[in-house]
């Protein structure tokens, strides 16, 4: 089951992973909204250990002004479930 | 491809990789081989401008294509080649304009799109796409309306995209194949128009 639906608001999580990760530094600690649940695919930061977990993913949208702090862009970021937190 | 290919030291790298990763059992030969037949045989932005063509021809096909891009690339025969990834197809319209990147490498549809240019995967386009694409679209000589949003798809994950470009004015007269001529790899990946 995913815990987020399209339409949640969401925050991408702040800390600095010590290993491999495909959350991108420049999203984190950001929010944005859920635009769509992709799929279950294997977390790649526990599968580069040998540790095979699937977990939903999702697309989210975050506004150039919320990354950036100015500009009209939008980027969309698909991220694994245990990148995220609920949004306050 | 040149004969002093063999001697460069990247090529060294990668031989060494590849034996490892068959010593290990996590790949043979022959899919090695079959992946790279694939890839130089067949991959081409012809692919994706097929599809783009159809799309702007049948509209049943461009909802089939926006719904399901792995069905829909399937459909025109190029199955085997997008296999492996979430193909996600994102259209331009007279509001929006979209361009993928992938910033944390150089991902995108390889079969659809033919092997990826050189600034796609130089780190100026990879950081300055999320930053400042209409910036970085200026500079293709993409200009766009200040009312049009830019949407900017980072494959991060194993989604691929394509970008769908807006309909050619002249779309109606025009068969498929005439069609698909007017679509380039940078219209696929969305730095250019179409």
């Amino acid at each position: 089951m995913s815990r987020f639906a399209a339409g949640a608001r969401v925050r991408a999580r702040p800390a600095d992973p010590d290993g491999h990760t495909r959350l991108p530094r420049y999203a984190r600690g950001h929010t944005g909204e859920v635009i769509d649940v992709r799929a279950t695919w294997q977390l790649p930061d526990e599968a580069v250990r040998g540790v095979f977990r699937a977990e939903p993913v999702y697309a989210v949208r975050f506004t150039a002004a919320e990354l950036w702090g100015s500009g009209s862009h939008s980027v969309i970021l698909d991220l694994w479930e245990s990148y995220l937190e609920e949004a306050q | 491809m040149s004969g002093e290919h063999g001697e460069l030291p990247v090529a060294a790298r990668v031989r060494r990789l590849e034996e490892r990763l068959i010593a290990a059992g996590l790949a043979t030969d022959a899919e090695l081989d079959d992946i790279l037949e694939r890839v130089f045989t067949s991959a081409s932005p012809v692919n994706g401008a097929r599809m783009v063509a159809r799309a702007w021809k049948d509209p049943d096909y461009r909802d089939r294509l926006l719904a399901d891009g792995n069905a829909a690339a399937a459909e025109l025969g190029f199955g085997a080649g997008a296999q492996g990834y979430l193909l996600k197809a994102v259209q331009n319209t007279p509001a929006v304009h979209n361009m993928i990147v992938c910033t944390l490498c150089s991902c995108y549809p390889t079969a659809l799109l033919g092997p990826s240019p050189s600034w796609y995967k130089s780190f100026a386009y990879r950081s300055r796409a999320v930053r400042e694409p209409r910036a970085v679209l200026t500079e293709f000589g993409v200009e766009l309306p200040d009312t049009t949003e830019i949407r900017v798809w980072d494959a991060n994950s194993e989604t691929r995209y394509l970008v769908l470009p807006l309909r050619a004015a002249d779309a109606d007269e025009m068969n498929e194949s005439e069609l698909a001529s007017l679509v380039t790899r940078n219209g696929l990946i969305g730095t250019a128009t179409r």
